[in-house]
């Protein structure tokens, strides 16, 4: 954690932050007319949705209101009944060797952290870079080693997951998805599974690469990271988008009779 | 004790059981790497290959085995006109490998599916997130995780498998331990007792050092979580 505090210490080298901030407002993710369903359950209905280069989207809603699914067609985890996903201006491929090749270039965060548990820390974060970049194995784990220095976790490089701690995990996670140096980064409740002592060591670093210029997607339901960190935020409800605004308008101003319950609820704790 | 001193001066026991190893021994190899084969199509993306692979397990795993080896014989050599060697004991010998690998495959493939199972959905689509292929996600995650809950059932497997060779008989192979037992007992009638304790001793001591082994590798290759 220490490392992230000092004012000199970044999570993106420089030219991943100018890259993250040169041409702001081309949209890096978009979903038109997206439609899934799980048997008879309608789970997307007609999500649309963009996202510029840059931005942090902040996704809220009750269980069960189809935050996950959404988030996991993104790098096609899930297929989609219709519609349209882009990134970065290409449509999603089918399968094979293209889309192998887009779900290297979009980092997905998850709730179970999911780190290989027979990798080492530094080799989970190794792994992808040599096996899919053909990135040699010095420079792979030099790499590795900065991206866990600035999470906070390199004096764990040579352990196994499970002699982590949950909130290290997570950051070890985070620090695995960058290694790859993703246009974007799908968080799907990635503070859920965590002890609520570890949960803030794991936000201040999502806050960090927020700051950073990097496009993400959160599902979340810590409000404080979503006022701090979000450009936008969508509440979801029955599978649909119910409202979409700032963390401000959204807060303040609840349209919908759904969003002003659910936050009533939220907040209430 | 006079019985068994004689039975092991008139009989090769030791080299009819070395018989029932190498068949064991080889079948091993060959239906490790069928099965692993099968494992792999089994949980491959490709609804086909499941398929073809889930048909194999079935039919295998529910034929007797001594039809198979019988099948080897009459069909596979005498009808088919297939033969690995001029010489009758080294075919017999060979037909008898590829049955039961035939057959001990389909238990290796259920054997490590049963591992793979033990191993979490998030392992898997970690690594498809990452952009690994589903080669890469099988043989450097999946695999060697599974490998720790498969290892009981290998055991099992082989243990079983080391029994099966005895079916070899059907197929023939007249050198191994249950021919070499049909014979004492007809040309020993006197002794039956020892006899049946020969071989039954024999088949135990053989096969507690296989329980020994699947015990030590299942807590080395223990994966924490
Ligand atoms: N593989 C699946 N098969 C069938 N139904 C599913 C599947 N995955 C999710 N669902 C259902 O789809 C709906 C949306 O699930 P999803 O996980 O996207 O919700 P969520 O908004 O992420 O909820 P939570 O806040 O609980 O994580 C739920 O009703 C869920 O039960
Ligand atoms: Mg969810």
């Amino acid at each position: 954690m220490r490392a992230i505090h000092y004012a000199s210490m970044t999570i993106l080298n420089e030219t991943q932050q100018d890259a993250a901030r040169e041409d702001d407002g081309k949209y890096l993710v978009e979903l038109e007319h997206v439609e899934k369903h799980y048997g008879n359950l309608h789970v997307l209905r007609d999500i649309n949705l963009k996202v510029k280069k840059g931005e942090v989207l902040v996704i809220v809603g009750p269980s069960g209101s189809g935050k996950s699914t959404m988030c996991r067609t993104i790098n096609r985890l899930e297929t989609i009944d219709s519609g349209v996903i882009r990134i970065d201006g290409q449509p999603l491929p089918q399968e094979g060797k293209a889309l192998a090749q887009l779900r290297a270039e979009v980092g997905m965060v998850f709730q179970s952290f999911n780190l290989f548990a027979n990798k080492t820390i530094l080799e989970n974060v190794t792994l992808a870079p040599i096996k899919v970049r053909h990135m040699d194995k010095t420079q792979a784990e030099r790499e590795a080693m900065d991206l866990l220095a600035r999470v906070g976790v390199d004096s764990q490089a040579n352990k196994m997951p499970s002699q982590l701690s949950g909130g290290q995990q997570q950051r070890v996670a985070i620090a695995r998805a960058l290694a790859m140096h993703p246009k974007v980064m799908l968080f799907d409740e990635p503070t859920s599974a965590l002890d609520p002592e570890m949960v803030n060591e794991v936000l201040d670093v999502m806050v960090e690469l927020a700051h950073e210029g990097m496009t993400m997607l959160c599902v979340t339901h810590e409000m404080g990271f979503a006022r701090k960190a979000a450009d936008k935020i969508i509440f979801m409800a029955d599978g649909q988008i119910l409202e979409r605004g700032t963390p401000d308008e959204f807060f303040e101003h609840p349209q919908t009779a759904r969003a002003q319950e659910f936050l009533s609820k939220i907040l209430t704790h | 004790m006079d019985g068994f001193l004689s039975l092991f001066q008139s009989y090769n026991v030791p080299a009819a059981f070395l018989v029932n190893l190498e068949l064991t021994f080889w079948s091993a190899i060959f239906s490790a790497i069928l099965g692993i084969i099968l494992v792999v199509m089994r949980i491959s993306p490709i609804s086909s290959m499941r398929r073809v692979a889930a048909g194999y397990v079935e039919l295998f795993k529910n034929m007797p085995l001594t039809i198979i080896m019988v099948f080897m014989v009459l069909g596979v050599f005498a009808q088919l006109k297939i033969s690995f060697s001029d010489n009758f004991d080294t075919n017999f010998f060979w037909l008898a490998v590829v049955g039961l690998s035939l057959y001990t495959a389909a238990f290796v493939c259920e054997s490590l599916r049963s591992g793979i199972n033990t191993v979490p959905l998030g392992q898997a689509e970690a690594a498809r997130a990452m952009g690994l292929n589903f080669m890469q996600s099988a043989t450097l995650i999946i695999m060697p995780q599974a490998l720790r809950g498969s290892v009981a059932p290998l055991g099992n497997t082989l243990i079983a498998l080391l029994k099966n060779s005895t079916v070899a008989a059907a197929a023939s192979v007249a050198t191994e331990t249950s021919s070499l037992m049909s014979e004492m007992i007809e040309f020993r009638p006197d002794v039956i007792v020892q006899i049946f304790l020969i071989f039954a001793f024999g088949y135990v001591i053989l096969i507690i050092p296989i329980g020994v082994l699947t015990t030590y590798l299942s807590n080395k290759l223990a994966v924490r979580r």
